[in-house]
């Protein structure tokens, strides 16, 4: 079954990590790539511009919180747009409508991606396979829609001029640099739950769900109940992300909400490597670098974009993160 | 009030007819998706972009050649038709034996890479394509309504196209091999038919129904790159209502969904856009397998 499954983990013996990063589920080679990553945020912003930086680690957060639902569950939302637009929306809603301060603002982001979430996935959760994909990328055009007729939305316009406010409401955050610092935090706070939750029993018994459903549920296992509790999360976490991108820029826009975003996030998963830890960072890291640097050829990015998904899932379906954990023989 | 209902219904019936005009082009789109699926097991997101591509090699024939909207009609479904086969040659076929879900995120990338180069060529405003002469001139009288003639043409050009797909899988030797290779395609093969290229025409004759349907379509939006992305979400949603088990049941929803949506157009138009995406949410928790699906 592994074999045909969208994502089967290498088969590597467990490997001891690196004292202190034990508790967090990291094997060594986890825990190289997480000290790697971790002087990655530290001395980034020092050598590239922080609010480009901003943006990969929101689209990096968003990314991961999709690989929980396809690399760890096995089911491909095709709608994730909704909770990062959404999320997008209520964040500078309640920065700029209700003077909420950048923190709860982006919780505020989050706890509207969960609602959202519980919504859908109670829907979607009742189908399987392809269905769940068409169900959710249906619901997501839907609150395309939605976004377009309601008022606080701002239609076409979007919410513009979003303050980024002062954080606890003592430091200011108008500075990119100290915007930044906010941003990698919340990145790592996402990005540690993530893996903590697949390190978990949860954890566990979500892979047992994507290699073989019916023999979970025979255990015992009541694989619905499981399933949507991934979805919620793996929503929260893009409503949090969205949340985040929208204080960055000050702007919330429908392009977040577009089916075009859903895409791009199974994209950046995909090339990055379906169901590894790092994978999913990478991803989103080679395609907003790739988009800022080819922004002038229009459309032409979207032919591109296009041309790696296809290459990807004919020949390259490991992901850059998979095939190097393939070859240095170690599970990332 | 159910005079003022009636009296509201009298006023939004032309509305509700041309409700029935999307229903059509539900209903082709959705039975290429269903006819694909049944045989591939392949969720084709490029369908919209192929539907698309119907339309603008209309245009081009009539632009660049010179050749009218009847030869367009049979021509363009056969150019689209023959670039799915040599998609499903290259690409698709490499894929049966992996996860489902590879076929859907396969066609989405080609679906972007076609989208992508149309809008590269030919902008994304729209070109104009004007129907056959012999399908203009007055609106027919329908004794309620007037509605323009090509319209009321594209109802009945789907429905026939939609009755002689269900007429070739249910009544003829062909559509018995088709339908037997969907249950056991080794058992079929065992039996000498050549299921590989069987399997090739079925999604060259899908996506040539989309073609057929952009084609249809032509005359009535504008021509433009854009035209099948969002209409092909819709029809997931119709898919998703309809279930994907018979052939008939997708056209059936097709146009029932036209119906109801061109019906929200007049007692509630701003539900317009979404309510087919209530109805699929409502069919899921009522019937999670579809009307017409098995579960």
């Amino acid at each position: 079954m592994a074999a045909d499954s969208i994502t089967a983990t290498p088969e590597t013996s467990r490997v001891r990590g690196l004292p202190g990063l034990q508790a967090l589920g990291f094997n060594r080679a986890q825990s190289i790539a997480f000290l790697l990553l971790l002087a990655f945020l530290a001395i980034g912003p020092f050598f590239l511009y922080p609010v480009f930086l901003m943006k990969l680690l929101c689209f990096a957060l968003f990314a991961c919180a999709f690989n929980l639902l396809i690399g760890y569950v096995g089911l491909l939302s095709f709608g994730h747009a909704m909770f990062f637009g959404m999320g997008g929306y209520l964040a500078a809603h309640s920065a700029k409508v209700w003077g909420f301060t950048p923190e709860l603002a982006i919780l505020t982001g989050g706890a509207m991606g969960a609602l959202l979430g519980v919504i859908s996935g109670w829907l979607a959760i009742r189908r399987q396979g392809i269905y769940f994909a068409m169900i959710t990328l249906a619901l997501a055009q839907m609150v395309y829609f939605l976004c377009l007729q309601m008022r606080f939305t701002g239609g076409e316009d979007g919410i513009q001029g979003v303050p980024r406010g002062r954080l606890f409401g003592m430091f200011d955050l108008s500075a990119d640099l100290s915007m930044y610092w906010l941003v990698a935090a919340v990145f790592l706070i996402g990005f540690l739950l993530i893996n903590r939750v697949i390190h978990s029993p949860f954890g566990q018994v979500l892979t047992a769900i994507r290699e073989n459903e019916p023999r979970a549920i025979s255990l015992g296992y009541r694989a619905d109940d499981y399933k949507m509790l991934a979805f919620v999360l793996s929503a929260t976490l893009a409503g949090v992300a969205g949340g985040t991108k929208a204080l960055v820029f000050g702007i919330a826009t429908l392009t977040d909400v577009y089916w075009a975003m859903s895409g791009e996030v199974v994209l950046m998963t995909l090339l990055g490597g379906l169901g590894t830890v790092f994978g999913p960072a990478v991803g989103a890291a080679v395609i907003v670098t790739m988009q800022n640097y080819l922004a002038e050829f229009g459309a032409w990015v979207t032919v591109i974009q296009g041309g790696i998904f296809v290459i990807c899932v004919v020949a390259f379906r490991a992901g850059i993160v998979g095939e190097i954990a393939r070859w240095l023989r170690v599970r990332l | 009030m159910i005079e003022d209902i009636l009296f509201q219904l009298e006023l939004g019936l032309p509305q509700v007819v041309l409700g029935l005009v999307n229903g059509a082009f539900y209903a082709l789109l959705s039975l290429g998706l269903a006819v694909i699926f049944g045989m591939l097991n392949v969720i084709n997101f490029a369908h919209g972009a192929q539907f698309m591509m119907g339309a603008f090699v209309a245009w081009m024939l009539l632009a660049w050649g010179g050749i009218g909207y009847w030869w367009a009609l049979v021509l363009s479904p056969l150019i689209v038709g023959a670039f799915g086969i040599v998609i499903e040659k290259l690409l698709i076929s490499r894929l049966y034996k992996l996860d489902h879900l590879y076929g859907l995120l396969l066609t989405f990338g080609l679906a972007l890479i076609i989208e992508g180069v149309f809008r590269n060529q030919f902008g994304s405003s729209g070109l104009p394509y004007s129907p056959p002469e012999s399908l203009g001139g007055p609106p027919v009288d329908l004794g309620f309504m007037f509605l323009p003639k090509y319209r009321l043409w594209v109802v009945v050009a789907s429905l026939v196209v939609s009755l002689a797909t269900w007429l070739v899988i249910e009544k003829t030797r062909l559509g018995a091999y088709l339908r037997a290779a969907t249950e056991n395609a080794a058992l079929v093969q065992a039996f000498g038919v050549n299921v590989p290229r069987m399997v090739t025409l079925t999604y060259a004759a899908g996506v040539a129904l989309a073609a057929f349907a952009g084609v249809l379509a032509a005359p009535i939006y504008s021509v433009n790159p854009q035209m099948g992305s969002s209409l092909i979400i819709t029809v997931f949603a119709v898919v998703v209502i309809g279930g994907m088990g018979s052939i008939l049941g997708s056209v059936l929803t097709g146009f029932g969904l036209g119906l109801v949506e061109g019906l929200a157009k007049v007692f509630y138009p701003e539900a317009s856009s979404t309510v087919i995406f209530v109805i699929m949410a409502i069919v899921l928790l009522a019937r999670p397998a579809g009307l017409f699906g098995r579960a």
